[in-house]
């Protein structure tokens, strides 16, 4: 049933005259239920001219020639004559109203610019679809996001003050809530298309995103009037973009004043001469995470590529090891890995491991069963023996918190081996075993100095345990605070690690080697593996 | 004794090797056997300490005191380094000196950094117990860490003398000493 009744007339009939298309004239009667938007265009068309067919045809008649007219006045350069293109369609209106347009789209709509009207349609649904076909992405749900050009807003803002005006004269008030915004009509429109072509419906909070942007330059000096009367409004742009952003434009549509814009730009919004082009599509898929604990068993392996001046110090790295196979299995773009803290290249990590994330950005994959996740454990696991990985699975952005948490607050275990200057006896020891919750002050270890701020860090050693090796060796087992410098805390840093455990001995030490026994962190879930 | 010492020296500056030694001789300012060791990490940071061969580490020196305070307007203990940058840091030149040491028989040393760039700290722990100094001369009694310029890491040591160089010119210094009578 055709959306307009007869107090809407005066308006539909204005806006037709301007050349608005059928589908914004909706928007500014007010119309808010989605059904007669979805209808084809060359229907609306029709059902509008004859809705806005009095008894008198005539006068109806006069109603819809203006457009034509103006267009063939406007285009100068075009032949006036029968064999133009616009041409032979204008006659042939004009001889018979009731032809319906072979090409319905004949004029872009000087609101929308064509938005309603081709790019709403099924033809270029389908045709955005096909692209995201073609591109691969493994999706059960879809956000539909699209650019429009700012000029959009400037015309839009036009017409609003044109019907106002209108309206006023019949004593009617027009608040900018009661006109349906294009965007929302647009998605009225749009998002059940999608959903028939892709299969799968439209959700809001989808990580699959599927983007339009248009342009339509030709108009693109429609803006530039605000940058005069709102100069505040617009920032200068960086990197040779328009500074005519789409929000700047608003917020300077706000603040000025409808008799100063009525001044500065046409009401109503003249003819364009072209249609809104898409100037892209693109497809996108959020960001999925990975989380697990990882077990280090070299002691000649950097957490991150050891790259000095291109060139690659040591082989591999552990975020590499475990990364690129998801990478490839995801089929990601590209990757971002994090743990809850790390080790040095010559420590190792033993026990439960270390948790770490990845993160893997625009993935083209996204579905897997646990199952999956399994033989994709297993698959790292036997690509290498330097490091092993537990407890994988899939996690929520916002489960990384708990591993950052982790780096910062929880306390970790180790084993050193410890090398001593004089000779010891078991004895000398044993007293490392009795000292609990001691605390330490450690300036930036000289190693870290270069990329660390100066600082002291005070640390606490909350027990100790010594196994005696011989008279210059023994194991040192140690539960610390989170960000305690192990190494300083053995062999004292030229003694800016005080007390360290020479100092402790009245000696010197110095250590040979360190483990990480425990992260105690209880994340992630641990999982039978 | 000193073998030992050496040998823990090259293990706990280790992670296999990442600190090298530089010399440089006290002649070069006219002062005979006041030499330095720089001890610089891979990551470019120095550590300046005095040589073996010092003056002060011979047998029968007594450091009465060691000040930092090298002019009225400049105490190395007032540096002040913030940030990743290290900003504020006074800036060293390689004859800047670091502190003035006393001697009990009345003689006075000046430590000069040998190195340009940023002052990171000096240490304060040889003020409490200025013996530590002697004591430990390559670890706890180091004198000052400085942080050249990322463009100079390389080149502020090249000038310098390896350790074996050094340890020549030592031996050649003691052999060419005239016999006391």
């Amino acid at each position: 049933m055709f959306p307009l009744a007869e107090k809407d007339k005066s308006i539909a009939r204005l806006l037709f005259s301007t050349g608005t298309c059928p589908r914004c004239i909706f928007r500014f009667c007010g119309v808010d239920f989605h059904a007669p938007y979805r209808l084809p265009y060359k229907d609306l068309l029709r059902e509008l001219e004859n809705f806005l067919k009095t008894e008198d045809d005539d006068l109806s008649l006069e109603a819809a020639k203006p457009p034509l007219k103006k267009i063939r006045l406007q285009d100068e350069e075009t032949q006036i004559d029968d064999q133009s293109q616009n041409g032979g369609e204008m006659i042939a209106i004009v001889k018979d109203e009731n032809v319906i347009p072979e090409k319905p789209y004949l004029n872009a709509c000087n609101i929308c610019l064509g938005i309603l009207q081709e790019f709403c349609e099924k033809k270029f649904i389908k045709k955005v679809c096909q692209k995201v076909e073609s591109s691969g992405y493994e999706f059960t749900n879809l956000v539909f996001s699209v650019s429009f050009p700012p000029q959009l807003s400037v015309r839009e803002h036009a017409a609003w003050l044109l019907v106002k005006q209108e309206m006023g004269k019949q004593g009617l008030s027009l608040g900018r809530d009661d006109i349906v915004q294009l965007k929302e009509a647009y998605k009225w429109i749009s998002h059940p298309l999608f959903s028939e072509e892709l299969g799968v419906p439209v959700d809001g909070k989808s990580l699959f995103e599927v983007s339009v942007i248009f342009a339509h330059p030709e108009t693109d000096e429609d803006c530039h009037f605000l940058s005069t009367s709102c100069p505040d409004c617009f920032k200068p742009a960086k990197n040779k973009q328009s500074v005519f952003t789409r929000m700047a434009v608003v917020k300077a549509l706000d603040k000025i004043k409808d008799d100063d814009f009525r001044k500065k730009f046409p009401c109503p919004p003249n003819l364009p001469k072209a249609f809104c082009s898409a100037v892209e599509i693109q497809c996108a898929h959020g960001a999925v995470f990975v989380a697990g604990r990882y077990n280090k068993y070299s002691r000649n392996l950097p957490q991150t590529p050891w790259i000095i001046d291109g060139e690659r110090k040591l082989e591999s790295s552990v975020e590499e090891l475990i990364s690129s196979q998801l990478l490839t299995v995801f089929k990601a773009e590209s990757f971002n890995f994090s743990s809850s803290g790390r080790e040095d290249v010559d420590v190792r990590t033993l026990g439960n491991g270390r948790p770490f994330a990845v993160e893997l950005v625009n993935p083209r994959r996204v579905q897997f069963t646990s199952q999956d996740i399994k033989e994709l454990q297993q698959k790292i696991n036997i690509s290498s023996d330097k490091i092993q990985v537990r407890d994988l699975q899939l996690v929520t952005r916002e489960a990384i918190g708990h591993m950052k948490e982790g780096e910062e607050e929880k306390t970790k275990t180790y084993s050193a081996l410890v090398w001593t200057d004089k000779a010891i006896q078991k004895k000398d020891i044993e007293f490392l075993d009795d000292l609990k919750d001691l605390q330490i002050n450690q300036k930036t270890p000289l190693r870290v100095l270069h990329r660390r701020p100066l600082a002291i860090r005070v640390r606490i050693i909350h027990t100790m345990e010594t196994h005696y090796i011989d008279e210059h060796h023994f194991r040192l087992h140690l539960k610390t605070q989170a960000g305690t410098y192990i190494k300083e805390f053995v062999h004292g840093d030229f003694g800016r690690t005080k007390p360290n455990i020479g100092s402790l001995m009245n000696g010197t030490a110095d250590i040979l080697e360190l483990d990480v026994e425990s992260v105690d962190v209880d994340w992630p879930p641990a999982l039978d593996n | 004794m000193q073998a030992q010492f050496i040998d823990l020296r090259k293990r706990d500056k280790k992670e296999s090797g990442r600190i090298k030694e530089k010399y440089l001789l006290g002649d070069v300012k006219g002062k005979p056997c006041e030499d330095h060791c720089i001890l610089q990490h891979s990551n470019r940071i120095c550590v300046i300490t005095l040589a073996e061969s010092h003056p002060l580490l011979q047998n029968g020196k007594t450091i009465k005191s060691i000040n930092y305070q090298i002019s009225a307007n400049c105490s190395r203990l007032q540096n002040k380094v913030s940030g990743k940058f290290k900003r504020g840091a006074q800036f060293l030149t390689e004859l800047a000196p670091l502190c003035r040491i006393s001697c009990s028989d009345g003689e006075e040393y000046t430590v000069s950094s040998c190195v340009r760039g940023r002052l990171m700290e000096v240490n304060e722990n040889i003020l409490d117990k200025p013996s530590i100094l002697q004591e430990k001369p390559s670890t706890e009694g180091y004198i000052a860490v400085v942080l050249p310029k990322f463009e100079e890491s390389k080149s502020i040591t090249e000038g310098l003398l390896t350790q074996k160089e050094y340890e020549e010119i030592v031996v050649k210094r003691v052999n060419n000493r005239p016999e006391t009578s």
